[in-house]
Parts: structure tokens; C-alpha cells; sequence
């Protein structure tokens, strides 16, 4: 990401704030990224992450601030139509629809946000080839309540895939999984920024954060503390307080 | 899927052929007014099941749009001397007016208050009709049936093959809605509505779509009831029995197939008109009553659940 | 004027009336979540054991609704006992079976009653029941200054004991965070149920001011759908002091429209404000919720 700030921002949030009754969850929170970026997101609990893409994805209303998205002010747009646009989301506690199997769960996505005029055979093409993709093809016809945690996991982020997204913003995708499941999903993050898909990653594991992020950004308590490449912000004084604990 | 439609529509077509052969040869008038009261039945579970079942909003206002239904076929009688036909039709377009409005009012808000809404709705309409004199106040009104048409040689036969033409018209709606995008869409968000959202949904937009089909088919169904019944006041027209009825005839078939609720409706509303011959009428309010509480509790996927259930046993034994 | 003045008076009564039997409603449904749809079938079945025991025993009323409370809060233990076990615990799809459940256990509570007592009206005796204090030319009967009394300390009771109490306090913290109540060491399903069994419990007396206020029928539940959940939305779910408030604007809104308008718009108030209410503003005049 050399020339980063030349191009026009994908996302850009400006001075946002997130109030809930008296308390202020999100404290005048600004960023722009780039297209193709690999951003991560990283905080301690309860420092606003979750908060952050709830705003961006639509889930909550925000005032004051506003959110671009391809240099439109999507502020006032509700969830879905965000998602048409190009922003998908997994879930910090997987959401999937649990009265249906794996692939229709996908083509919940697919019969709504990717709006080409496709076929439904053509659809269920895409539909496997994601599901291939992220290892789930063998459980396509499984309920989505008889999926272990790494699986959920993935089906989150296949759902997200087959919206066709421009931006992809995964919270805390590997929290709870075993170190080999971890890379797993990391490698798949990887490959799907390998396909020109923006990449928001909200994470606790350092490691996969450092491995994956081209710039991070840490929040505390609502405000962004440092953002940079992953090593100045390890290195931040702050985020190590924040993270130590003070 | 091809084949599955043809095989639904030659079966529609096959029941209204036999509920229209039925009209012209059976003499005796019993089963007709049976039959009316159960394909009534069916029009209002069906109806009830496109919002409650596949988008999982519990719709207490049954009664509500089933009155709203019955005092516009009295009004426009009175008024117009307007053709059961035309009365039908207004009655199908106040009741989508009407879920459109009660959408709008209350589908953004989570189940409960949904429900406590349309409830609310229903006791509200009925204390207007209630003080309305022109369509009779809290006394009721007579109405007097026009000269029955030909091919029908009884007004009641003529209203019992009307009704199975609603009959048809729902369910081939319901089933419809199940098996598209729409119905893909309602599960969806009866599942998450946050999570469908964000996966695309227009979540408000669909449960109003459900809800202006929903009343729209009450409202129909309950037309025919001013000239079934020749007669028409506040306290049965919104009756809060079709709301428990609508909605219990639903869970109890099964709200995971469109066919659950015709299967309820036809096994409950078929007892009942059985049971009504022999015991009070309180007793088979107690025995709907009964049965939700004993399904929604013991069997959450009503009988079609129970049916699956039983061949995926069968079917793992084999193997 | 002072036909309006005599409305408000009688409607600020009414109200803490209202308030008395919608309190429960306050427990069970806005702070633990369970659409209790039920809730005024329970009422109207309190209000006829009431019957029963002063028509057999001739024993008053307010005494009545004292003696069936443990027996109404060992029902409420038991009713979310049942609650949980089917629907809770299970998880997904609560909602419209949990509310279906309600409805029909209403239902049958409704017709039960029809059989035993019939659809006729009913009313108890007692020496406060049909006389009136006179001051100047307002008239207010006694029964509605009694109803007034106990509403007021059931109200107040109820008040203290969930803001003092341990268990109380247990209980408000359950409605808030289900997480940090099992942090301190309690079972927040323990904590529900006795809720849920206290919430029941004063539907005792509830029953019994319903019966004293005015002569009662089996489908006078679906009337108090209105109310009691009028009051309970209109107060911001699960906020007691709130509850008296909403419960007296009910009372004199009601009081007022049955002097102007006459008795056959009464149904309809409740409901109006209700839908008015979850319109305009869904969390309440009190609202804990954002
Ligand atoms: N819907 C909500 N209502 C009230 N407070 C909330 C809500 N969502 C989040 N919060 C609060 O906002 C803060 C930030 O939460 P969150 O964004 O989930 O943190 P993170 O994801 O960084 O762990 C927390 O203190 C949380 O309690
Ligand atoms: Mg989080």
C-alpha cells in the first residue's frame, strides 16, 4: 500500500460518534481505507469494535458522523441496502438462520444482494463454489444448527461472501478456535483479499493480526489510540498500556 | 419443481371441479353449510400462516380483518346493493389498506408488541363499527339475500363454491410466496432479522408485503359471511375466537409447509363443526384452546413436523 | 367543570386500581421478557376464586385475595417453570410459540371459567361495597377509595421490595445483564422464577380489587389486555414508579371519554393509547431501553 493516500478512499468515517443513554461507546472516531487494504482492527473488550461495524454496516443509527462508502454518504441507508452497495459483514456470535441448511443460507445472500440478473442455476454454481472454497462444500446440506464452531464460523463468512461484497468486515471470526483452525481462517481471509475484496479484521490474536494487516488501527474506550503499520502500532506505548492494563 | 406445480394445479383444478359438482348434485343443504365454515377456516389458517408462519409475527387481529370484512360486504349491500363479488374484491383492497397500515404502525417493532398491536386493533374497529348506526350499531343488522345465479339454484351452494374459489386463491398465494425469493426472504428474517438485513433483506419491506396479502385474504374470507349468516353484529364479526382459531389451526398443522395450515384447518374446523352437533360450544373452544397449548408445547412443528419426523426415522432404520 | 373535576377524581382512583393490576405485568413481562399474554386471564381467575370464597364463606374479599396468594404464587413458580423448560431453554422460535402458549393458556382459562361460573355477571358483598363518601357534591364510592388504599400499598410494597431486598435487586439485575447476576453467584433461572411467582402472586389481591371495583364476566381479561398492557408499554417496560404514573393518565384519560363520549367508547381507550404509545414512543414515558 505505497500509494495509498493517492487513491480515493473505499470507506471513509468521519468524526463519528456512538452514544448509548449517557455512555459513549464510539468518541469522534475518523478513517479512511483504501481500497484492497487489509485492515485491522484490534481493542480490548468493550473498547467500541463491535460498535464500529454495527455503524458501518447499518445495524445502528449514528448522529453525529458520517460514513462514505465509494464517495457516497451512506449514513442514512438502512442495512440492506448497505449490503447491496458492498458491504458485508460476519457476526462476533454467529447469526446464521437456523431453520435452513448451509446453502440456503448462502442463497439467502445471493437471491438478495448480488443483483444480477442470474439464473438460479447459475446461483447455485456460485453457491458451491464459495462453499468449496471455504471448506464447507461437504456440509451444504447440513442444518445450520449441526455445524461445530469453526464451521459457523466459516458459513459466516461464506454468507458474507456470496452478498458479493467490496468491503468484508469479519469480527472476531477466530475467537475460540484452536491454533490450526486459526490459521485456516486466516489463510481463507487471506485469499479472499487476494481477490480484490477490502478487508476489515477484527481480532485478538496478535499474531494473526500482525501476519494479516497492512495497517492497524487499536481502539480504547471508544477512541482510536494508534494507527499505522502493524509493528509501530505494537510498539505504541498506549496500546501496550491498554492492552496490559494500566 | 416443474412437476410439482403441474401436479398442484390439476389438483386445485380437480377440487373446485368436485366442490362445484357437489353444488349441483347433492340436494340435502347440511354439508354445505359445514363445508363453508371449514373452507372459511382454511382461507383464514393459510392467511394467518403467510405472516405468522413464514415471517414469524403472531397476528391476534384475525378477527379484526375477518369483521372488517363482514361490515364491508354489509355496507356495500346496504348502501349500493352492490354483487357479492364486488364485495369480495372491496373487502380483499380495505383489508391490504389495512395490513399496510398496521405494518407500517407496528412491523418495526419486535414480536410481542406486534401482537398486543393487533389485538388493539381488533377490540378498537370493532367499538367504531360498534357505534356506527348505519350498519346497525351494537344490535346488528338483517341483510336480505339478492335472487341467486344460475348455475346455482341456492344462495348457499353458490357461497360454498365462492369460498373454494378463496381457498384456491390462497393457497396457490402461499404456496407461491414459499417456494420464492419472498418466502426465502420471510424465513430469513424469522430467523434474524438483524442478520437477514444484513445479508440483503429488506426485512420491513417483505413483512409488509406479508402483512397487505395476510389481511387482504382475511378480509375476503370474511365477506361471504354477511350473506352466509343473513344476519351481522359487532360482537360476532370480530369474534376473537377466528383469531385463536386462525392462529391455532396453523401452528397445529405446521407453518413449514404451506400445507400445514389446510391440514390443521380441515382436521380442527372439521371436529368442531362434528363436536357442535353434540356438545356446547364452549367446549370446543376449550378443546382448540387445549390442543395449541398441548402442540405448541409438545410438538413445535405442528403435524407436518410430526410427519416428517416419523419418515426420517423410518427412513434412517432402513439404512 | 365540575362534572370534568368529578372525572378526574374517579379517574385518579381508577388509576392507582389500574396500576394494582398491572403491576405483575410490570414484573413478568417488562423486567424478565415473558409475553405474558396471560396475565389478565390470571387477574379475572383470581377475581372469581375471590367470588367463591365470599359467596361460600362469606369471608370479604381483600381477606379472599390474601388467602389465594401463596396459592397464585405457587402457580407462578410453576407457569414459568413450564415456560422455561418448553420454550426459553429451547432457543430459537421462542417468540411466536412462547406468545401462541400464553394466548392459549388465556384461552382456556377463559372458557374454564364460562363452565364453571357461566357467562353471567358476578359481584361479592361487603360492607364497603355500595355506599359513598359525599364531600360537597362529589360522590366517591367506597369501594373505589378501598381499591385506591390497597393499590397504593401493594404498589409501594412491591416498590420497596425490589429496590431493597436482595432478591430484589437480584430480580431488576436479571432484566439488565443475566451475565453479571451469575458472576455474583446467583441463578438467574431461580431469580426469573421468583419473579415470575411473586408477579403472580399479587394478582391475588389484584383479583380482588377487580371484583370489588365493579361486577365482573369471563371475557373481561380481553378488556385488560388493553390495559394492563397499556400501562406497562406506556411506562417504560419494567419501571414501577412509571407504572403508577402511566396507570393514573389511563385512569383519568378513561374517566374523562366515558363522562364525555358514554360508556360504548370505553373499550377502545386503552387500546388507542396502547397503539398511540407504541407508535409515537415504543420505550415508554420511563423507558430503561435505549
Ligand atoms: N446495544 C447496546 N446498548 C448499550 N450498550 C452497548 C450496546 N452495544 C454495545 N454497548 C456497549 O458499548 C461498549 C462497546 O462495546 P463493543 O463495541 O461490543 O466492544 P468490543 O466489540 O470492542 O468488545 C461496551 O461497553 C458495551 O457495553
Ligand atoms: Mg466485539
Amino acid at each position: 500500500m505505497t500509494n495509498a493516500e493517492a487513491r480515493v478512499p473505499l470507506l471513509r468515517i468521519v468524526s463519528l460518534t456512538k452514544r448509548f443513554g449517557g455512555f459513549t461507546a464510539l468518541d469522534n472516531v475518523s478513517v479512511d481505507i483504501p481500497p484492497g487494504e487489509r485492515f485491522g482492527l484490534i481493542g480490548p473488550n468493550g473498547s467500541g469494535k463491535t460498535t464500529l461495524i454495527n455503524c458501518i454496516s447499518g445495524a445502528f443509527r449514528t448522529e453525529p458522523g458520517t460514513v462514505l462508502f465509494r464517495d457516497e454518504d451512506i449514513t442514512p441507508l438502512q442495512p440492506h441496502v448497505r449490503t447491496r452497495r458492498g458491504i458485508a459483514r460476519s457476526f462476533q456470535i454467529p447469526r446464521p438462520f437456523r431453520s435452513m441448511t448451509v446453502a440456503e443460507n448462502l442463497m439467502v445472500a445471493l437471491d438478495f444482494a448480488a443483483h444480477e440478473h442470474v439464473s438460479v442455476a447459475q446461483r447455485r454454481d456460485t453457491m458451491m463454489s464459495i462453499l468449496t472454497q471455504m471448506g464447507l462444500a461437504s456440509k451444504a446440506n447440513a442444518s445450520a444448527t449441526k455445524l461445530s464452531q469453526v464451521e459457523l464460523r466459516k458459513m459466516e463468512l461464506a454468507r458474507a461472501m456470496a452478498t458479493h461484497p467490496k468491503l468484508l468486515i469479519s469480527d472476531e471470526a477466530m475467537a475460540g478456535l484452536s491454533s490450526s483452525e486459526v490459521d485456516e481462517v486466516l489463510d481463507l481471509l487471506m485469499s479472499l483479499a487476494s481477490q480484490d475484496i477490502t478487508i476489515i479484521m477484527i481480532e485478538h490474536i496478535m499474531q494473526a493480526v500482525m501476519r494479516f494487516s497492512d495497517r492497524v488501527m487499536c481502539l480504547d474506550a471508544g477512541k482510536i489510540i494508534a494507527i499505522g503499520t502493524p509493528s509501530e502500532v505494537m510498539a505504541n506505548q498506549r496500546v501496550q498500556e491498554a492492552y496490559l492494563g494500566t | 419443481m416443474k412437476r410439482k406445480g403441474i401436479l398442484f394445479w390439476i389438483g386445485a383444478a380437480v377440487f373446485l371441479a368436485a366442490t362445484f359438482l357437489m353444488t349441483q348434485v347433492v340436494g340435502n343443504q347440511y354439508p354445505f353449510f359445514a363445508g363453508y365454515v371449514i373452507l372459511q377456516f382454511i382461507v383464514l389458517a393459510v392467511a394467518w400462516s403467510i405472516l405468522g408462519g413464514y415471517a414469524g409475527y403472531v397476528n391476534f387481529g384475525t378477527s379484526a380483518f375477518f369483521g372488517v370484512g363482514v361490515y364491508t360486504a354489509v355496507f356495500l349491500a346496504k348502501a349500493f346493493g352492490a354483487p357479492l363479488l364486488v364485495q369480495i374484491a372491496t373487502a380483499a383492497a380495505i383489508g391490504a389498506l389495512m395490513g399496510f397500515a398496521l405494518g407500517l404502525l407496528t412491523l418495526r417493532m419486535q414480536g410481542i408488541f406486534f401482537s398486543i398491536a393487533t389485538i388493539a386493533l381488533t377490540i378498537i374497529i370493532e367499538t367504531v363499527i360498534t357505534n356506527w348506526r348505519f350498519v346497525g350499531g351494537a344490535a346488528g343488522i338483517q341483510i336480505e339475500r339478492p335472487p341467486t345465479t344460475p348455475p346455482f339454484d341456492n344462495y348457499v351452494q353458490m357461497l360454498f363454491f365462492v369460498q373454494a374459489l378463496l381457498v384456491v386463491l390462497a393457497v396457490a398465494i402461499s404456496r407461491y410466496i414459499q417456494n420464492s425469493w419472498i418466502g426465502r426472504g420471510l424465513q430469513a428474517l424469522r430467523d434474524d432479522e438483524l442478520a437477514a438485513e444484513c445479508t440483503g433483506v429488506p426485512t420491513l419491506r417483505l413483512k409488509l408485503m406479508a402483512c397487505v396479502i395476510s389481511g387482504a385474504l382475511m378480509c375476503a374470507a370474511g365477506a361471504p359471511a354477511a350473506m352466509y349468516l343473513q344476519f351481522a353484529n359487532p360482537a360476532s364479526a370480530f369474534d376473537l375466537n377466528y383469531s385463536v382459531s386462525a392462529l391455532a389451526m396453523s401452528l397445529i398443522g405446521g407453518t413449514a409447509h404451506w400445507s400445514g395450515p389446510i391440514i390443521g384447518a380441515i382436521l380442527l374446523s372439521a371436529t368442531q363443526q362434528l363436536l357442535t352437533v353434540t356438545i356446547s360450544s364452549e367446549v370446543n373452544v376449550l378443546l382448540l384452546g387445549v390442543m395449541l397449548v398441548l402442540f405448541v408445547v409438545g410438538a413445535p412443528e405442528g403435524i407436518i413436523g410430526l410427519v416428517r419426523k416419523i419418515f426420517h426415522s423410518r427412513n434412517e432404520g432402513k439404512e | 367543570m365540575d362534572l370534568l373535576l368529578d372525572a378526574v377524581v374517579i379517574g385518579v382512583l381508577l388509576g392507582c386500581f389500574y396500576a394494582a393490576v398491572s403491576i405483575g405485568l410490570s414484573v413478568s413481562f417488562g423486567l424478565l421478557d415473558v409475553p405474558h399474554v396471560a396475565h389478565p386471564a390470571f387477574l379475572v381467575l383470581a377475581a372469581y376464586l375471590v367470588f367463591f370464597i365470599n359467596e361460600h364463606y362469606g369471608i370479604d374479599p381483600l381477606v379472599a385475595g390474601l388467602i389465594i396468594t401463596p396459592l397464585f404464587f405457587v402457580f407462578g413458580l410453576a407457569a414459568y417453570r413450564l415456560y422455561y423448560e418448553t420454550f426459553e431453554r429451547r432457543g430459537s422460535d421462542a417468540g411466536v410459540r412462547g406468545i401462541a402458549f400464553f394466548f392459549g393458556v388465556a384461552f382456556i382459562i377463559e372458557v374454564l371459567i364460562i363452565l364453571q361460573f357461566g357467562v353471567d355477571q358476578r359481584s361479592v358483598t361487603a360492607a364497603y361495597i355500595g355506599k359513598s363518601w359525599r364531600i360537597g357534591d362529589m360522590r366517591i364510592p367506597y369501594r373505589m377509595l378501598v381499591a385506591f388504599g390497597v393499590a397504593m400499598a401493594l404498589t409501594l410494597l412491591l416498590t420497596l421490595y425490589l429496590s431493597k431486598t436482595y432478591m430484589g435487586r437480584a430480580i431488576r439485575a436479571v432484566a439488565q445483564d443475566q451475565e453479571a447476576l451469575r458472576l455474583m453467584g446467583a441463578n438467574p433461572i431461580r431469580v426469573k422464577q421468583w419473579a415470575f411467582g411473586i408477579a403472580t402472586a399479587v394478582l391475588g389481591l389484584a383479583g380482588a380489587l377487580l371484583i370489588i371495583v365493579a361486577p365482573i364476566d369471563p371475557t373481561l381479561d380481553r378488556a385488560y389486555i388493553g390495559r394492563t398492557f397499556c400501562v406497562v408499554v406506556m411506562a417504560g417496560l419494567g419501571s414501577m414508579s412509571g407504572t403508577l404514573v402511566a396507570a393514573v393518565i389511563l385512569g383519568v384519560a378513561e374517566s374523562i371519554v366515558l363522562t364525555m363520549f358514554g360508556a360504548s367508547w370505553a373499550p377502545a381507550i386503552a387500546f388507542a393509547m396502547l397503539l398511540g404509545v407504541l407508535a409515537v414512543r415504543p420505550q415508554g414515558l420511563f423507558g430503561r431501553r435505549s
